[in-house]
């Protein structure tokens, strides 16, 4: 089972969900944060050792001895990554996507393996949570490959909550398609419904059943539950605008570890996620 | 000696597209005889990325050794520097009046790409 937690943009309280969801219950699970551009779970749930891994992506190195000029690589490349002046082949390794096709049509074998770095996936255990997260190397330009490495962590059978980029962009779909449900974390604002209607259409381009998570639920209108009941989409957990709720996340702290009446109310949004699922399975 | 200018349309008359790389048209162009060619660059215009790297192998394909345009991009600029191509960015006006500076000589090449921006 894969949850993913998302929001159509940041600052809505999805950190605030995906580490209390993953603290509240009592069974091995991954908590993946996915957030490549701005992790951040990590100050919630902290793991004693934390272990560091570079990750790098293919990117050519041109043997100028073999390279004949004759720009089979330059023309083969969707992304402009190569460009061939005269006789000299001249690579923007931050345009590369990776996908080796110069390597395999260059005649000369003068297309060698060089490596760009994504990024860094730090790695460690709380309790009863094995926890990753992603850092996207200041100055790389795309994160779907560094998002894909961490999810590669996923084992079947595992139970996973996955902390995905805010918004619909390529790096949040990317991050969400691979899950079972999608929670949506939003605010009863203009702003909040504006962006969670964006955000449920491409839930639904997927095809994964979603919920809402309203946070600060007291204060903006009624229109986001109105959109809600419209849409069919259930409220599966409200949490107020509390200045204790304030106090215990700028510290750093967890809901959850402070309040056993939030520990039960998480626990009870996992039944009610699993419940979802299941129905939205036996309706399809 | 072959000079390129980005333009809006595909003779001397046409106004300089201030964009390189998404320029609509390539105008080849030797000054003194003023013989020219506008190559089509529709096909870079709509590419995601890179697309100056692939006008500025164009140019270089075309045989020029001056661009004149408005703004060019690092790549771009680093690939025609490997090609050996001087750049004037900043150029507006028609593509005749671009030839014109150029002849009296009142041009300045640029040392270093134009800082990235959106085009
Ligand atoms: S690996 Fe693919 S994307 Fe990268 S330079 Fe080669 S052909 Fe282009
Ligand atoms: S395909 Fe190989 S030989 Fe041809 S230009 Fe590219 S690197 Fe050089």
């Amino acid at each position: 089972m894969i949850i993913s937690v998302a929001s159509g943009k940041g600052g809505t309280g999805k950190t605030t969900v995906s580490t209390n969801l993953a603290a509240s219950l009592d069974r091995p699970l991954k908590l993946l944060d996915c957030d490549v551009e701005e992790p951040n779970a990590h100050l919630f749930i902290k793991p004693e050792h934390l272990v560091s891994k570079i990750e790098s992506t293919f990117v050519p190195v041109i043997d100028e001895q073999r390279c004949t000029g004759c720009r089979k690589c330059a023309d083969l490349c969707q992304f402009n990554a190569l460009a061939v002046i005269g006789d000299k082949v001249l690579v923007f390794p931050e345009l590369c996507h990776s996908c080796e096709g110069c390597r395999l049509i260059c005649p000369e074998q003068a297309v060698e393996e060089g490596h760009r770095e994504l990024g860094t996936i730090e790695t460690g255990v709380w309790k009863h949570v094995s926890f990753s997260y992603g850092r996207l190397r200041v100055g790389e330009a795309m994160s779907p490959p560094l998002i894909n490495r961490v999810q590669s962590l996923i084992e079947p059978d595992d139970l996973v909550i996955i902390d995905a980029p805010p918004g619909t962009s390529c790096p949040a779909i990317n991050a969400m398609k691979v899950s079972d449900f999608v929670l949506l974390v939003t605010e009863p604002t203009p702003f909040g419904l504006h962006d969670l209607v964006l955000t449920v259409e491409a839930v639904r381009q997927l095809s994964i059943p979603c919920g809402l998570v309203i946070n600060r639920a007291d204060i903006g209108n009624d229109e986001l539950y109105h959109y809600a009941r419209r849409e069919g989409l259930p409220i599966l957990l409200e949490i107020p605008f509390q200045r204790t709720i304030a106090e215990i996340y700028s510290r750093g702290g967890l809901l959850v570890e402070q309040s056993p009446e939030w520990r039960t109310r998480f626990c009870q949004l996992f039944a009610s996620i699993l419940q979802a699922a299941a129905e939205a399975e036996v309706s399809q | 000696m072959k000079v390129a200018i980005s333009a809006k349309g595909t003779d001397l008359n046409s106004d300089v597209d201030p964009r390189f790389g998404r320029a609509a048209f390539l105008i080849i162009v030797d000054p003194e005889t003023l013989e020219f060619e506008a190559v089509d660059n529709s096909a870079n215009v709509s590419s995601f990325k890179g697309a100056g790297i692939q006008a500025a192998t164009m140019v270089h394909d075309r045989g020029a050794s001056v661009l004149m345009t408005g703004y060019c991009g690092p790549k771009a600029f680093q690939t025609l520097q490997v090609a050996g191509i001087k750049v004037v960015s900043d150029v507006s006006g028609t593509v005749m009046e671009a030839l014109e500076r150029l002849k009296s000589g009142s041009v300045e090449y640029l040392e270093t790409a134009n800082a990235e921006a959106h085009w």
